[in-house]
């Protein structure tokens, strides 16, 4: 059996059989990110000696009888995006700022998935403090989609996506702020949930903007990423913009029927500027949806052009403040060692805000937020589900875009969106260009829609086979 | 006079919380060992986020309502940038645009209104340590501590990063030192009374920053009568109402000066110097601070309803004010008696006590207040009733005996059934004259010798 | 558009920048500045428009007055480069007052 190409109910399901133990998985990725780490550039920070302790935990658990209704993810490998506090795990956000920092507490998101008996593996690259699309950013240097190596994995949490493309791990917890989750697992032809804003504990995640970042779930199929927003999601009292809505049982619905679903197709996102196969693929997945049953509607989302610009101002603004703290006084370096990037949104944000500029570039692009908001409040009038691409283009070459800054933030045009209207969005494969590079697309939903969503896109999922796929390494 | 002083005023206040304003943190900081007082959030560690003490946002809109301050029904915090090293997140989390009160008022001696413009709540900051010798300047909010080499440093301590600060901002009604002093002295009384804050000055509970400027009599008379000065002058952290008073003084006399040299005073910031008196310049505002304020979003708004308000209005005590003219009225005291008397609520509720208890031997409240006022009994080791005792006590012992002979006479006489009565053995009828006889010398002479004379003077007659 | 004042802007955000930094983040942000310029052709719809800081909808979340335990002096001194008798440690701070 080959271990490292299983998903978290194979492995559930192996563990339960005794078929292999939770230190012989760990160790199966260990191997696997030994061997594939120097190619991809994909982890930060292996915790090689943590990975095997817990696994030997687990094992014992498993042995004294501790069940998987008790643990849910007892014995199961995971790694996650280098902005998870992990105490005293190297915790770096990407940026050679906190290249020694170690947290002396926990995320509550690590929290939860270590109480549910799951074993982190490692923390995995990003653009520094979230700040691009194609991981090019981080101060480690870039990750290389696993793909083509020539290509981008996008970005920010490229590294979740390329480790989960190339079977270093089984789960990812990503964080998108304005697409981070949902760009990479298009580039990489992954699974990633961009949840609605509240529905994850933000506590302990190295704020990007606090006002859009959100935690998600990244897998290699649709029912993984279900099983562990199960054990993610829920109120905190330590973040006071977690929601206290109760959490659904994300797995179990995900065989309904979709007949008579209404998806909506926004115009504003099929015109000028969308790649022809990357539209291709989208038509031919909406056949999919027809042929189950589901109704096509055209809706208009009218303030899309303006995502980008009301993002940019309000991600910026946030990000200046949220960086302020990197005085290297308490913890980390001084802030000479902020990239480029962090400094220019630094800049830009510091100026939005300023006096005599906050009313014309701050406060407009708040108001600009609220135009968009309404958009998709009346476009679910008319549909339950939005369905859209993830990015107007395929992913590109390492390099390609890093000097041209404008062209890199307009890759975000379909996802910085759903961050403003704090909505979730479930991104997964629908097909690969003639390049041979992964295309992927985004179901999108009303706030608190994660069920729906994963229900349809596990329909499409149970009718395609994007997801057995695999890059040659 | 030429010149009169234009001044206002802000106070941060330290709640007395448990913990801290926006993590779990004890917000007990005061001679703890440094640094244990301190999580992440307060500490500004990455990832760290804010919830807010629903006690603390209480008290603060507590503070404005006894400040006769209207209390805004949405509100939010924002935050407020810039860098220091005892701000560990490079913001502070304060309010701006919607603090939680605004538009009160204090009322002087003088029944001069001092207009509050706001009461907001927000944060302390870390405490700073300076090493001895670096300069003259002390710098009052902070400890200085001496060490042997010459190497220049300062200590962070983030125990009190982080603590409930309430800021009370006045108009620039005052017009000199001493108004500054009262009114100071009133809203400390305020606070206490509450029961929100210590507002002791040796801690640091309460820090003041008046802002002075001088405008030309001259002025005042012609058509720009109510314009401001165009500057002013703040001076920083000031820690006892003494120095308050000495810097303002200090300042509007240098401001004169200045301005009898033809020169306008520059809009700074300043120290107060309290070993040499004076005030030193800390910085200008060559560039007015840029706090790039925004709403904070990892905090929701915060709204308060009505019937909240009913609700918090009725936590709040009798107030000095009140209590005083209630004493006036009540009790018959002199208004100077019963401004020493509502002073603390502890010596408030004592006379209270006192005068209840007093009654019972018709002991009148003015004597009670007396005793109190003039110190002559230490009462403060006493329970209300004790400091009745006391008083019967030295009234009986001063009941000149001729008067006590004669009034049990009268009594005797007056009450010829009650005699008879105990003659024929009633004993209650006893303990009925020498009732009779203790309302007369108003609760004068004790009852065992007054019974005794009684019992005297009816063997005498038989 | 105003020229971008980068020196003040730096100084406000606490960044030192090179001249060559300061040459580059000046000509990226005025291309930028002038893209998100666009959003002044939405000036019309904006009437009466509130600004959204909160996507939640969430309000009054409060924490009770109750303590928590902190961490130790150990862990909160752990990261830090500078420390003295258990305090962070930097340069002098009165001498720029």
């Amino acid at each position: 059996m080959d271990l490292i190409k299983l998903t978290i109910s194979e492995a559930k399901k192996g563990l339960k059989k005794k078929e292999f133990s939770a230190r012989e998985l760990t160790e199966n990725y260990l191997e696997r990110i030994k061997k594939l780490n120097p190619q991809l550039n994909a982890f930060i920070t292996v915790c090689e000696k943590e990975a095997l302790e817990s696994a030997d935990h687990a094992d014992k658990l498993i042995l004294q009888g501790e069940t998987w209704e008790a643990q849910p993810l007892l014995g199961i490998p995971f790694s996650m995006k280098d902005v998870y506090s992990t105490k005293n795990i190297r915790t770096t956000a990407g940026s050679k700022i906190l290249e020694n920092y170690l947290p002396p507490y926990n995320a509550s998101v690590y929290q939860k998935l270590i109480d549910s008996g799951a074993i982190l593996l490692g923390k995995t690259n990003c653009d520094a403090w979230g700040h691009g699309s194609s991981t090019e950013n981080s101060d480690f240097g870039p990750t290389k989609n696993p793909w083509n190596l020539d290509y981008v994995p996008g970005g920010s949490s490229g590294g979740s996506a390329a480790v989960l493309a190339a079977d270093m791990t089984i789960f990812e917890i990503g964080e998108d702020t304005g697409g981070s989750i949902r760009l990479p697992s298009a580039f990489c032809a992954t699974v990633g949930l961009k949840v609605t804003y509240g529905r994850v504990s933000r506590y302990g995640a190295i704020s990007y903007a606090s006002s859009l970042d959100s935690m998600g779930p990244m897998g290699k199929n649709v029912s993984d990423v279900a099983e562990i927003l199960s054990v993610i999601a829920g109120s905190d009292s330590h973040d006071a913009t977690s929601s206290p809505r109760p959490v659904e049982d994300y797995s179990s619905s995900l065989n309904q029927d979709i007949k008579g679903l209404k998806i909506g197709i926004p115009s504003e996102f099929f015109s000028k500027g969308l790649n022809s196969e990357i539209k291709d693929a989208i038509n031919k997945a909406l056949q999919i949806f027809k042929e189950k049953g589901a109704e096509i509607v055209d809706i208009s989302l009218p303030h899309t052009e303006d995502g980008i610009a009301t993002y940019y101002l309000i991600a910026s603004s946030e990000t200046s403040s949220n960086l302020a703290r990197y005085d290297g006084i308490r913890f980390g370096n001084d802030r000479e060692y902020f990239g480029q990037e962090a400094k220019k949104r630094i800049m830009l944000g510091t100026y939005a805000l300023s006096s005599g500029y906050y009313d014309q570039y701050y406060l407009k692009a708040q108001k600009v937020r609220s135009l968009i908001k309404n958009d998709f409040e009346k476009a679910f009038n008319k549909c339950e589900v939005i369905l859209a691409p993830v990015s107007p283009i395929p992913p590109f070459k390492l390099g390609e875009k890093i000097a041209d800054p404008l062209q890199m933030y307009l890759v975000d045009v379909y996802t910085v969106l759903i961050n403003l209207a704090g909505i979730p969005s479930l991104a997964l494969p629908c097909g690969f260009s003639k390049a041979g590079l992964p295309i992927g697309m985004q179901i999108i939903g009303p706030q608190f829609s994660e069920k729906s969503l994963l229900n349809v896109g596990y329909q499409y999922e149970q009718a395609t086979d994007w997801q057995k796929m695999k890059p040659e390494l | 006079m030429k010149y009169q002083p234009v001044i206002g005023l802000e106070v941060h206040v330290e709640l007395k919380t448990k913990s801290k304003m926006f993590c779990g943190c004890s917000a007990d900081y005061f001679g703890t060992e440094p640094n244990t007082h301190v999580c992440p959030v307060c500490l500004g560690l990455p990832g760290a986020l804010p919830v807010p003490n629903r006690q603390a946002i209480d008290w603060c809109r507590m503070i404005g309502l006894a400040l006769n301050c209207q209390l805004a029904s949405f509100s939010k915090f924002d935050r407020k940038n810039y860098f220091y090293p005892d701000l560990p997140k490079g913001y502070q989390i304060s309010q701006y645009d919607i603090p939680f009160c605004d538009k009160g008022e204090i009322i002087l001696s003088s029944d001069k209104k001092i207009g509050i413009t706001r009461v907001h709540m927000e944060e302390d900051t870390a405490k700073l340590m300076h090493q001895l010798g670096i300069s003259n300047f002390h710098f009052p909010k902070e400890t200085t501590f001496p060490i042997s080499n010459k190497e220049k440093y300062s200590l962070i301590d983030f125990n009190r990063s982080g603590v409930p600060l309430v800021e009370i901002v006045t108009e620039p009604d005052f017009e000199n030192s001493q108004e500054v002093v009262e009114y100071l002295k009133k809203l400390q009384q305020i606070v206490r009374y509450l029961d929100v804050s210590n507002a002791d000055m040796e801690k640091g509970d309460m820090r003041l920053e008046p802002n002075i400027s001088v405008r030309e009599i001259s002025n005042l008379k012609s058509q720009i009568s109510n314009e401001l000065p165009k500057y002013k002058v703040e001076v920083k952290n000031i820690n006892s109402f003494r120095f308050v008073e000495k810097a303002i003084n200090y300042e509007i006399q240098r401001q004169g000066e200045l301005l009898d040299k033809g020169k306008t005073p520059i809009q700074e910031t300043r120290g107060y110097d309290e070993v040499h008196n004076r005030t030193v310049s800390q910085r200008t505002k060559e560039e007015a601070q840029d706090y790039r304020y925004f709403p904070e979003p990892d905090i929701p708004p915060i709204r308060i309803s009505e019937s909240q308000i009913s609700n918090l209005k009725s936590q709040i005590p009798e107030l000095p004010t009140e209590k005083k003219n209630r004493f006036i009225k009540d009790y018959g005291l002199r208004e100077d008696q019963a401004f020493q008397l509502v002073e603390t609520r502890k010596i408030a509720d004592f006379f209270e006590e006192a005068v209840k208890i007093g009654k019972k031997f018709g002991i009148e409240a003015t004597a009670i207040a007396n005793i109190m006022i003039n110190k002559r009994v230490d009462w403060s080791r006493m329970l209300p009733a004790e400091l009745v005792e006391a008083i019967v006590k030295s009234k009986r012992e001063d009941l000149p005996a001729m008067e006590l002979e004669n009034i049990i006479s009268e009594i005797i006489k007056k009450e010829g059934s009650a005699v008879t009565n105990y003659k024929r053995g009633k004993s209650g009828s006893m303990e009925f004259l020498v009732g009779k006889v203790m309302a007369q010398t108003k609760g004068k002479g004790n009852p065992n010798q007054i019974r005794q004379k009684i019992i005297e003077k009816l063997g005498e007659k038989s | 558009m105003a020229k971008f004042d980068i020196r003040h802007t730096a100084k406000l955000a606490n960044l030192g920048l090179s001249s060559e930094e300061e040459e580059k983040i000046s000509r990226e942000l005025e291309e930028i500045l002038s893209y998100v310029n666009k959003l002044n052709e939405v000036d019309p719809d904006l009437i009466g428009v509130e600004p959204t800081s909160h996507i939640t909808g969430l309000e009054n979340v409060t924490r009770p007055d109750e303590t928590s335990p902190s961490l130790t002096q150990t862990e909160v001194l752990q990261n830090s480069k500078n420390t003295h008798n258990g305090m962070f440690k930097v340069p002098a701070i009165l001498e720029d007052l």
